[in-house]
């Protein structure tokens, strides 16, 4: 059985669903990222396990006990909030003593420990200084030290790099993502940053408006989005119409003027998602999509191309590796791997 | 933002003359050094400040009002504390009915107050006593005890009671670790605010007290409905003096402006 | 506000506010009803309080136009010292709001600290500057040459009106300020850059926006003004009483209980009516500018 089950989890606010029937295991060690836009219930599903929102329906299991009968305080769960949440009337150290001191661990063990937390978050040298004498990364530092020290079975973590400014985020995703692997504490990262949640997870799970779209590790998600919520969440990508026949062990895929071959077994009018870095220029030889470059723009390592076909609009992404490369006006044919095109039944069917 | 004009100025300057006027002659006319009231012409004389303590009903009323105003706002505010927790943080069906009734105070005429205490304690015993008089205090300066700790509370971060949730500690400990040192300077401003507003309160209390249980106003009051002479004017630039020190300092703690504009139960 | 602890609050709410709510239930509720009681009983010179339910008292303030007159003055006086705070200290609050840096702070403090000393020493404050007709008042008037003969401020409507408009100013001063701050500091601006004069942005721009402070701060000015006690007790004298000074009479000289009981009722029944009915007004009229 996995370590951290939640079952049919589910919350309501009178008629608002607010999280609608969620089911996840999480493996021991395993890092999980809760993916969503703002209001799709992340941060009810961490709270409802975190104890502070009781679900309206459904189980939360911890290494096989229920959770949701436990006390919040009794559940030993590291939290990490938004806003830090860190005690203002206390210095770091004081802080991350905080839990250990409800443990009633010994004064010794307990400043040893307080003193490895900060050093782990490379706060050594600012055990006295007081929250509001810290920069937002140094608070958002000792948040982790204080949730991390008291050992918890599972670290939540509520969009706990959103107050940071881009470059620093960037240096703290490394961070934690180094720390959660040295100390290897099951974690639960709630954020509507998908590169984010890529960048950190093991998996991730996509969330709207309640419910889960897919559970899947991050690259699987992004290659093979199941549904076109998570396509277009997880990035840019091109919806295409057109239509697919099954012929002897194959399927034929139309797009317009291009032809493709495909594994999945679909049939009729179809949906075909294509990532724009995935797409690449050929010639206009038969049985290619073929399109004029509309515009064409340079984003430093790469390029951006707006192509007009047959099948609408359609957005290339090729990397800047200095080689010439078609100008506004031209006329290019587009290839793609069978393997990069999600396909689903345009009637909504998966 | 513009300058004010000249005329509004001008205006400004009559309008501060006319609020502080009263309060001014009130300090000037205690400095004289006749036996009768009358603008200090001849130089200023502390006779009538020395005259006081011979008037030791005036010296006890005093202490009544200082043990009167420090108890009452002590007790007002230890029930207004779980009550502001409860109105900040949950939303509950009765809940306005609830903040209404606790503001109502504010809205019902200190006479009629007055009345129904005297009414009250004469019956259950406790006509003229100071117990009566604390309990009537209480519910004086309740909305305001009530309305810095609302406003303590409310802007408090939720989730720094949850994180120390989190960690382990139990709702007493994170009440007494968490939630009250950081309400409490709301706690010490509502105190005060509570404390003046005692200190200050005539009306209510000339029903309930007894001669023996008056406080500082009530023997000004009842003194000044006799005769208006020097000496009351000395012990009014007295209790002027001590308010205006406490203004200062108030103001210096919480701002001034905080603390008599919130309204709190509504706004955020 | 973000979320509730549990979805279980109501109990937790209600066992929290359990103190404070007992307390209000037996020293303020309890002694409010007894009052109402108390007015339907009779009293006799000799016989004291009876225990019994009779209109008497209500029908002697139906009938005895003493009572009409008393409380006809007592929301007399309140009226028009609502109205003088609402034209004297709207603008003031404006220019304060107007006011940089050290200055606003400072006058903040004298506008509106007295709100926090004594009633008593202010109001003899006033009670020395009128001073009968040789008072500082008379005396200043009529070396300005603004009246000829001193005007009578002790003991009438007059100087309890001016007395109580000082004391109860402060009130109005917080409520228009408060409305104020709520205006963009840059409206003005915006008028001025769309071609309006000074006049024209005041009364087409700011003034729609105090009005809530003027009507809420005018509420609780009337409502104090209509209960006030010590100023037209000292200011007014024996003779000129209002409601609140006359139920403290039938108390505390009279000892006619159960007809000071009935006044203050009224008092209270006509305040509370009052209040109410202007709120649901305002809040009506100016439900969007409230919020
Ligand atoms: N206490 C509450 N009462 C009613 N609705 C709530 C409450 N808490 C959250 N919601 C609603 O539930 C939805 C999910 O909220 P939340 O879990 O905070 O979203 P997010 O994914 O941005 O963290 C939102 O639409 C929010 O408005
Ligand atoms: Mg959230």
């Amino acid at each position: 059985m996995s370590f951290l089950v939640l079952r049919e989890l589910k919350k309501t606010y009178g008629d608002f669903v607010a999280v609608e029937a969620l089911s996840l295991d999480v493996q021991r060690g395993e890092f999980i990222s809760l993916l969503g836009p703002s209001g799709c219930g992340k941060t009810t599903t961490l709270q409802m396990v975190a104890g502070f929102v009781e679900p309206t329906g459904g189980a939360i299991l911890l290494d096989g006990h229920d959770l949701v009968a436990m006390k919040p305080s009794r559940r030993g769960l590291g939290v990490v909030f938004q806003s830090y949440a860190l005690f203002p009337h206390m210095t770091a150290a004081e802080n991350v003593a905080f839990g250990l001191e409800m443990q009633k661990v010994g004064r010794a063990e307990r400043d040893e420990r307080v003193r490895n937390a900060l050093e782990l978050v490379g706060l050594g040298g600012f055990a006295e200084r007081y929250p509001r004498r810290m920069s937002g990364g140094q608070q958002q530092r000792v948040a982790l030290a204080r949730a991390l020290v008291i050992r918890p079975h599972v670290l939540l973590l509520d969009e706990p790099l959103s107050n940071l400014d881009a470059k620093l985020r960037e240096e703290m995703q490394i961070e934690l993502r180094q720390i959660q692997r040295t100390v290897g504490t099951t974690t639960i990262l709630v954020t509507h940053d998908q590169s984010e949640a890529m960048a950190l997870s093991d998996r991730i799970v996509v969330m709207n408006g309640g419910r889960v779209e897919q559970i899947a590790a991050p690259q699987e998600a992004y290659e093979r989005p199941a549904t076109p919520f998570v396509a277009g969440f997880l990035g840019k990508t091109n919806e295409l119409s057109g239509t697919a026949r099954v012929e002897g062990g194959e399927t034929r895929v139309v797009i317009a003027d291009g032809r493709w071959a495909s594994r999945r077994p679909i049939d009729g009018a179809v949906i075909a998602s294509v990532r724009p870095e995935k797409i690449a220029f050929a010639d206009c030889a038969a049985g290619r999509l073929t399109g004029l470059v509309k515009t064409r723009i340079f984003q430093g390592n790469h390029w951006l191309y707006r192509i007009e076909t047959l099948a609408g609009q359609v957005f290339v992404i090729r990397q800047n590796g200095g080689e010439p490369m078609p100008a506004e006006n031209d006329k290019v044919g587009l290839t793609w791997r069978p393997e990069d095109m999600a396909l689903r039944a345009a009637d909504g069917r998966r | 933002m513009t300058r004010n004009g000249p005329l509004a100025l001008l205006y400004h300057a009559l309008f501060v003359v006319f609020m502080l006027a009263p309060i001014v002659i009130v300090c000037i006319v205690a400095f004289t050094p006749e036996g009768y009231l009358s603008l200090p012409t001849h130089g200023l004389s502390l006779r009538w400040f020395r005259t006081i303590a011979q008037y030791p009903e005036f010296i006890r009323a005093f202490w009544v009002s200082i043990w009167l105003g420090a108890l009452s706002s002590a007790i007002a505010l230890s029930l207004s504390v779980p009550a502001a927790l409860a109105i900040a943080r949950y939303r509950f069906k009765g809940r306005d009915a609830l903040a209404t009734l606790f503001m109502s105070p504010l809205m019902i005429p200190p006479v009629v107050l007055g009345i129904a205490f005297l009414r009250f304690f004469s019956l259950v015993g406790l006509g003229g006593t100071f117990v009566g008089l604390v309990l009537s205090h209480v519910v004086i300066v309740f909305p305001f005890a009530l309305r810095l700790t609302l406003a303590s509370a409310v802007g408090m971060d939720r989730a720094i009671e949850q994180a120390a949730v989190s960690l382990g500690a139990s709702d007493w400990t994170v009440f007494r670790r968490v939630t009250l040192p950081l309400i409490l300077p709301g706690l010490v401003s509502g105190w005060a605010l509570a404390f003046i507003q005692s200190f200050d309160e005539v009306t209510m209390t000339v029903f309930v007290a007894a001669p023996g249980t008056e406080t500082l106003p009530v023997r000004m009051f009842l003194y000044i409905q006799d005769n208006i002479d020097p000496l009351v004017t000395s012990v009014s630039a007295s209790v002027i003096a001590l308010t205006a020190i406490a203004l200062v300092a108030l103001d210096r703690l919480y701002g001034l402006e905080r603390l008599l504009a919130g309204r709190g139960i509504n706004e955020p | 506000m973000s979320t509730p602890a549990s979805d279980n609050a109501a109990p937790s709410a209600w066992l929290l506010s359990l103190p404070a709510l007992v307390f209000f239930a037996v020293i303020v509720i309890v002694p409010l009803i007894m009052t109402v009681v108390l007015s339907f009983h009779d009293w006799g010179e000799y016989k004291g309080i009876q225990p019994v339910f009779i209109l008497k008292n209500w029908i002697e303030i139906w009938s005895d136009p003493y009572f009409g007159e008393m409380f006809a003055r007592t929301f007399r006086i309140a009226i028009l010292v609502t109205l003088i705070t609402a034209v004297f200290g709207a603008p003031e609050a404006y220019i304060l709001n107007r006011m940089r840096a050290p200055w606003r702070g400072i006058f903040v403090l004298v506008l509106l600290g007295p709100l926090l000393i004594s009633i008593v020493a202010r109001t003899l404050g006033w009670a020395l500057l009128f001073g009968g007709n040789s008072g500082v008042v008379n005396a200043a008037l009529m070396k300005l040459g603004v009246i000829s003969s001193p005007i009578p401020f002790m003991f009438t409507e007059t100087g309890v009106i001016i007395a109580l408009a000082h004391v109860l100013m402060p009130f109005m001063v917080l409520s228009v300020w408060a409305a104020l701050q709520r205006v963009d500091p840059q409206i003005e601006n915006a008028a001025a850059s769309l071609g309006a004069g000074h006049f024209t942005t005041l009364r087409r721009v700011i003034f729609p926006q105090i009005v809530p402070g003027v009507l809420s701060g005018g509420i609780i000015v009337f409502a104090l003004s209509a209960s006030a006690f010590a100023t037209p007790a000292i200011i007014g004298g024996r003779r000129l009483k209002v409601a609140a000074t006359l139920a403290y009479d039938e108390f505390l000289n009279t000892l006619n209980w159960p007809l000071g009981a009935a006044v203050a009722t009224l008092l209270l029944v006509c305040l509370v009516v009052t209040i109410v009915g202007a709120n649901r007004l305002i809040e009506r009229r100016y439900a969007e500018v409230f919020r």
